[in-house]
């Protein structure tokens, strides 16, 4: 089977399926997550997909009440605030996602270095111009 | 460099950012201390963020040059969301530097305040790696809110350390007739204070200008732990500067000004750095710039650096190697280290923070301050005391994904 190009679509056809997706450099084996086609480390641009475990622990992050507006038509504002972050996955690599689970009222409580696993969740697509912002996609995020 | 200008910073309904740029343009003609004829600039670079999303409009580069005066000269628009201007002045640089053009004028433009915070907060986040950093819900105030729960954990920087910065930048911008919040934290204070008295509301009771920043109900959360005053704000300005050939320069002023190291640099989203509390790019173009005018990080008199968030100027000053990253950084404010009377004084026009952040103009008025320090002519802000012979200005472009970091000389 022909392997899926290292793009953004792919990784988004992944998490439609719930998949995290990654890639793999077939020289110098670095992990890339999200996806690239040309390996960053050794500039080799044979790459494999790797699937992620979907554990990670949390390296930074935020509570946001004014958020873009894919988040605004989730129903998040001022008084709904929610975490964003970027996570750490065991595997090694970092990537932004939406936090879930965590205490946004009381944002001193939310740790870095808490454990976090992979979770999905529909909303609209985030584009300036409305047109494009119509489809509903799903959406990587970890829990806590 | 021969000549500065910026328009005022602040809320401005009634003009566009040609117009903008018109009065930049011309406040920088009025610095020009000799005489020199506007058909002498050969070309025109124009830094731009987002006049597609802010104004329903493009290619701002011709319609600026159009609007000063100075077609059919070639214009250029120029892109690095909150570095623009400073691509726009390097890019002018080497038009000079590689002998095609010897005066050019370049700078930036930036008109914000047209649309609701909501799509504001949209347009910004559009300098974010939008497919993967957008998608996770991170705006601006958020991303460095990240960079600032990371400091926080690795270092113990307090939020307290960042609203020093506020403060201190404040108390410099207050100074600023240009600036888009000419004034202190205190003033802002007993403002609320007196608006209380006035309404016949209960009267807060805070002990200093500290306890107001911790009062929620006046200073709220943006993005934890970014609160309001951790932010700058929306502005609307320009700045522009006029750069001439080297060995010309004298033609123009008795007091030129010469860039003697440019440093720029790209680098990654957020997530993909091996550092969340330092700006990789910005330290490369530090390197750069100290290699390419052979002086060290202690020669350096004065600095504008890009304090778009309370932490960015933590960070920043440790990423051109004043202080060292970590505690020593987070806590030069509180210390009094990067006061105006300080040390190695930072942002004595009061930075993006106070004076004002429309981002595609803020390079080249980082640039603005320096001039006028350096030629004594800052008026009120005018740092005394030392003599300035070397500057510097770091501009970070989005969240760190394009950094200039340039070097100035005034000879004797």
């Amino acid at each position: 089977m022909k392997e899926k190009p290292f793009t953004i679509a792919s990784f988004e056809g992944f998490l439609q399926e719930k998949k995290l997706m990654g890639s793999r450099c077939t020289q110098c084996g670095a992990l890339w997550l999200p996806p690239r086609p040309i390996c960053p480390s050794c500039k080799h641009d044979g790459m494999e997909w790797t699937e992620f475990s979907g554990k990670g622990k949390l390296a930074a992050f935020t509570v946001i009440g004014v958020g873009p507006m894919p988040m605004i038509d989730s129903g998040y504002n001022r008084d709904n605030p929610y975490c964003a972050g970027i996570v750490e996955v065991e595997e090694g690599p970092r990537i932004s996602a939406q936090i879930l689970g965590v205490d946004v009222v009381h944002p001193e409580n939310i740790k870095i270095g808490m454990p976090l696993t992979a979770d999905y969740v529909e909303r609209g697509s985030w584009h300036f111009v409305e047109e494009l912002a119509k489809n509903r996609k799903m959406y990587l995020t970890f829990r806590a | 460099m021969v000549g500065a200008g910026m328009s005022a910073f602040g809320i401005r309904p009634d003009v566009t950012n040609r117009e903008l740029f018109a009065e930049a343009f011309l406040d920088m003609r009025r610095s020009v201390d000799k005489q020199f004829d506007l058909k002498d600039i050969e070309a025109l670079y124009v830094g731009n963020c987002g006049a597609e999303m802010w104004e329903s409009q493009t290619a701002i580069g011709a319609l600026c040059a159009n609007e000063v005066g100075i077609s059919p000269r070639p214009a250029l628009k120029i892109e690095d969301a909150c570095a623009s201007s400073s691509v726009a002045l390097r890019e002018g640089i080497m038009g000079i530097a590689s002998g095609m053009y010897d005066m050019v004028a370049a700078g930036g433009t930036e008109k914000m305040s047209t649309l609701s915070t909501n799509w504001t907060t949209m347009a910004l986040a559009c300098g974010s790696d939008t497919s993967y950093e957008g998608a996770a819900g991170f705006t601006f105030p958020g991303l460095y809110a990240s960079m600032a729960t990371a400091h926080m954990e690795r270092y113990g920087t307090t939020h307290d350390d960042m609203l020093r910065v506020a403060i201190k930048n404040h108390s410099n911008g207050a100074l600023n007739p240009k600036a888009h919040f000419p004034m202190t934290i205190k003033g802002v204070m007993e403002m609320r204070i007196a608006k209380a008295k006035e309404k016949g509301t209960p009267v807060p009771n805070w002990a200093d200008e500290m306890e107001f920043l911790n009062d929620p109900r006046y200073n709220p959360v943006i993005a934890w732990p970014n609160t309001l005053f951790d932010c700058c704000p929306v502005t609307d300005g320009a700045a522009c500067i006029l750069l001439v050939a080297e060995e010309l320069a004298t033609e123009f002023t008795d007091t030129p000004i010469y860039i003697i190291g440019s440093g720029q640099a790209s680098g990654q989203n957020l997530h993909d750095r091996e550092t969340l509390t330092s700006i990789p790019a910005a330290v490369i173009a530090a390197q750069q710039a100290y290699e390419m005018a052979d002086v060290v990080p202690q020669d350096i008199d004065i600095a504008e650096v890009h304090d778009c968030f309370t932490i960015a100027e933590i960070m920043a000053i440790a990423d051109v190697g004043f202080f060292e990253e970590g505690a020593e950084a987070a806590k030069a404010a509180a210390e009094g280290k990067t006061a105006r009377d300080g040390i190695k004084p930072v942002n004595v026009s009061g930075g993006l923070k106070c004076k004002g952040h429309p981002v595609g103009a803020t390079g080249s008025a980082q640039i603005v301050e320096i001039f006028e320090q350096m030629r004594g002519s800052a008026g009120a802000r005018q740092v005394t005391g030392r003599d300035i012979e070397l500057a510097l200005t770091h501009n970070i472009g989005a969240h760190g994904t394009t950094a200039v970091v340039q070097i100035y000389e005034r000879r004797q």
